[in-house]
């Protein structure tokens, strides 16, 4: 009964985990409001939903990032599966695949501390974007953990504003969760 | 683009091949039901509906019931579905017409009832803008349907109506709501049969796998104590003369659902009773003192489990059922398989056969003293009302006997649907109909309806209570008009009367808003009927019966059952302190059922 394709390296199927499962959907008006109509109405948390076009024109990918136990997964899984415009759905464990959210934060940054940000953003490998006299806009590309710090260093300098993606997700190596979702 | 198509879909109806002609979108709308084979569609027309209502009128195949209030529509259509097993088809305007549906969508999808509903929206150009009777219907109509479609383009119109037939249908059956603007149903469009599948995501599973079935088998081999649990899904599947052997083959108790009254004979040596909320003690025992529990199309619904972690506490289970999401959804299920009853239950027979042809036959000896000790100890009975009123269990245990299994019997919610799930005997699929998991107070009338347009040769005998009668009872004239004549019993306690139990048993019998004075006054010294339901029946061209007194009831159903050219409705004023027994209070343990208020029996005590 195994739902999900569980890659190598999932975690421990009895504890509450973050997971990230990937959906395919078609590319229909009403399928976003489907698919989280779905997780509030059967009380699934969802951490973060990202969506956008696949490789495939008239698919769509939903990453969806959840807090489950693995008994809770297969049944968010199977309810997803029942969706008549999901098309597929793997599990991506962190292990297995590269995970990635976009942030874009705007930070306090005078001329004593502007140089202090910049150092920061630096170590970070992350891109200042734009600037005015009292303030810095950053952009940044990671793993969740890696931007969660980001946001940890930048806060005493006081953070104005924060817009962040939600997680992006694609497997390792050279497969594609499209190549038998259509037969 | 998406290439593929889904070609091993069945397509719905009859499979004519229509060349394309040119038509509106409307015609494509009765053209599609034509070629699906619909016969029979409920309904009431609408400004947005209005242009699919006039090539309705010429249509040589399709008989349309004019029905007073959309969720009678609805549910006459999950009547006519529950007692033909075919799609029940309801049609509304947009707006409230549409939103009124809501509540038949619901029932059905707990239900699992196959229906289609056709609801006209404004025109694809104005929608958005408030305008008038609009109501974004898929969008609150998709949390409770199997699939919810908006149609904007004409050319669409054959390809969605199939595939919609082809989900109510196929694998778990629901209902399918296509909702489809004005502009599109007047716009003109080529009409061709047979249309094209895409429902790329939707591959329901028929074939159980058969090391789950071979693995289920040895498992039943090695029980002891086995029961079968079987639920509506074996009404669904059209399995239960496979089951019936089954069962005969293993020789373990079986114990059916509310929505599986009539899937196994109650007359069967084996069948133990129905489990429950309100199920027989010797249903609640076999599963709880189980080591293994048979689960065949049913989901461990709260009402028949009670509090869950108690429930068949040493049973190891066996779940097969046509939705994969049902299994291990509320109890771990060591085997699960997923597939469609009418194939997964013969070849569990041919699986046990094999097993048994090597290990031998389980001995149930021990298990069957045990049961029929429980079952001969607590069968179902009441006791007469104090109060020198009819007792409503004799009611419906007199109606089931002068019916017998050939009736439909439709029941409400409340007290009168358990009792009539209790006191009836169900020998065959789709005797009993009623709303198990939506509990829809309303539903007997308008379903009992569609019951008698689908079986039109058959009694069919609304057992209704005189809350749920007043919910849906326009129907009435709906059923005097087109001449289906069902039969309404009302039992009538003057009162809400499952909630009034209720409020005997945890509310110190503080009977707040459950007096409905159908009969008697809140004291229960003064007569007052508003309203008469006597009268009422008249006004819609029904038959009105009344019956008051135990002497009389032998002869008031022998009149009722004597008149076939109309409706007739007996108002049956029975006891208001009857209750239903035996009980499992709701979050409780099933262990402690009680057979009468703080009554428990003990499943081991030995004679």
């Amino acid at each position: 009964m195994s739902a999900v394709n569980q890659s190598q390296g999932s975690p421990a199927p009895g504890a509450v985990q973050r997971r990230t499962l990937s959906v395919l959907v078609e590319d229909v008006p009403g399928v976003l409001s489907k698919v989280s109509g779905l997780f509030s109405r059967r009380a699934f948390n969802i951490h973060s939903l990202a969506v956008g076009p696949s490789e495939i024109e008239g698919l769509s990918r939903i990453t969806v990032v959840v807090d489950a136990d693995a008994e809770l997964l297969e049944q968010i899984t199977k309810q997803l599966n029942k969706l008549i415009n999901v098309i597929k759905i793997i599990e991506l464990a962190p292990a297995n695949s590269v995970q990635r959210d976009h942030l874009l934060i705007k930070v306090k940054a005078d001329s004593p501390t502007r140089l202090q940000v910049t150092q920061a953003v630096d170590l970070f490998r992350a891109k200042i974007v734009d600037v005015s006299v009292d303030s810095l806009t950053i952009e940044a590309t990671g793993a969740p953990d890696k931007l969660n710090a980001l946001l940890e260093v930048l806060e005493p300098y006081g953070v104005r504003e924060i817009v962040r993606s939600g997680t992006l997700a694609i497997s390792r190596g050279s497969k594609s969760m499209t190549d038998r979702a259509l037969r | 683009m998406l290439t593929t198509t889904t070609t091993d879909a069945r397509l719905y109806g009859p499979g004519r091949t229509v060349a394309p002609e040119e038509v509106t979108g409307s015609q494509a709308i009765i053209r599609s039901l034509e070629e699906l084979g619909i016969t029979d569609v409920f309904g009431i027309p609408g400004g947005a509906i209005l242009p699919t209502y006039d090539p309705l009128m010429d249509s040589s195949t399709i008989n349309h019931v004019l029905v007073r209030h959309e969720q009678g529509g609805g549910h006459a259509a999950q009547g006519y579905a529950m007692v033909t097993g075919e799609v029940g088809v309801c049609f509304a305007t947009s707006g409230p017409g549409a939103t009124n549906l809501v509540t038949p969508l619901a029932d059905a999808n707990m239900d699992s009832v196959p229906m289609v509903a056709i609801t006209g929206q404004v025109n694809a150009q104005v929608i958005g803008t408030d305008a008038f009777q609009e109501a974004d219907i898929v969008g609150i109509a998709t949390p409770v349907t199997k699939h919810a479609f908006l149609v904007t383009d004409a050319d669409d119109i054959p390809q969605i109506m199939a595939e919609a037939f082809h989900l109510a249908s196929s694998g778990r059956p629901g209902p399918v709501l296509v909702d489809i603007t004005k502009s599109a149903q007047t716009a003109k469009t080529t009409f061709s049969w047979p249309p094209k599948l895409e429902l790329n995501g939707y591959k329901p599973v028929t074939r159980g796998h058969a090391k789950q079935v071979r693995e289920a088998a040895k498992l039943i081999q090695d029980s002891r104590r086995p029961v079968f649990y079987i639920g509506g899904g074996m009404i669904k599947a059209e399995a239960a003369e496979e089951f019936r052997e089954l069962a005969e083959t293993v020789g373990a108790p079986v114990v059916n659902t509310l929505m599986a009254r009539g899937a196994f004979p109650d007359s069967h040596e084996l069948n133990v009773g129905m489990p429950g909320m309100h199920g027989t003690v010797s249903a609640v025992a076999a599963l709880q003192k189980s080591d293994l529990l048979i689960t065949l199309g049913a989901r461990f619904d709260d009402r028949v489990t009670g509090q869950l972690d108690s429930f068949a506490p040493e049973a190891k289970v066996i779940h097969a059922d046509v939705d994969p999401a049902e299994i291990s959804k509320n109890r771990l299920a060591d085997v699960p398989i997923v597939g469609s009853l009418k194939e997964i239950v013969p070849e569990l027979k041919t699986a046990y056969e094999d097993v048994v042809a090597k290990e031998g036959e389980p001995d149930l000896n021990a298990w069957w003293r045990q049961l029929s000790r429980i079952r001969d100890t607590y069968p179902l009975g009441w006791t007469p009302p104090e109060d020198g009123n009819i007792a409503p269990q004799q009611v419906i245990q007199k109606i089931g006997e002068a019916a017998g299994p050939e009736a439909v019997y439709v029941a409400g919610v409340g007290q009168h649907q358990m009792w009539a799930a209790q006191f009836i005997d169900y020998e065959r699929p789709r005797q009993w109909l009623n709303s198990g998991g939506l509990g829809t107070m309303g539903y007997s009338v308008p379903a009992a309806m569609g019951a008698a347009a689908g079986n039109p040769g058959r009694t069919v005998w609304a057992i209704d209570g005189d809350g749920c009668f007043q919910m849906t009872n326009q129907e009435l004239a709906t059923c005097a008009i087109n001449n289906i004549p069902i039969k309404v019993a009302v039992i009538n306690n003057s009162s809400l009367g499952m909630v009034r139990q209720w409020q005997t048993l945890f509310y110190e019998s503080r009977y707040s808003n459950t007096d409905l004075n159908t009969a008697l006054n809140p004291d229960g010294d003064e007569v007052v009927r508003i309203p008469d339901f006597v009268k009422l029946a008249e006004s819609y061209g029904c038959v009105g019966l009344r019956c008051e007194r135990e002497e009389d009831l032998d002869d008031v159903i022998a009149q009722a059952m004597a008149i076939n050219d109309r409706p007739v409705v007996v108002d049956f004023v029975v006891s208001r302190d009857s209750m239903v027994w035996p009980m499992v209070p709701a979050g409780v343990s099933n262990s402690d059922i009680q057979v009468a208020r703080n009554m428990t029996p003990d499943f081991d005590e030995e004679e």
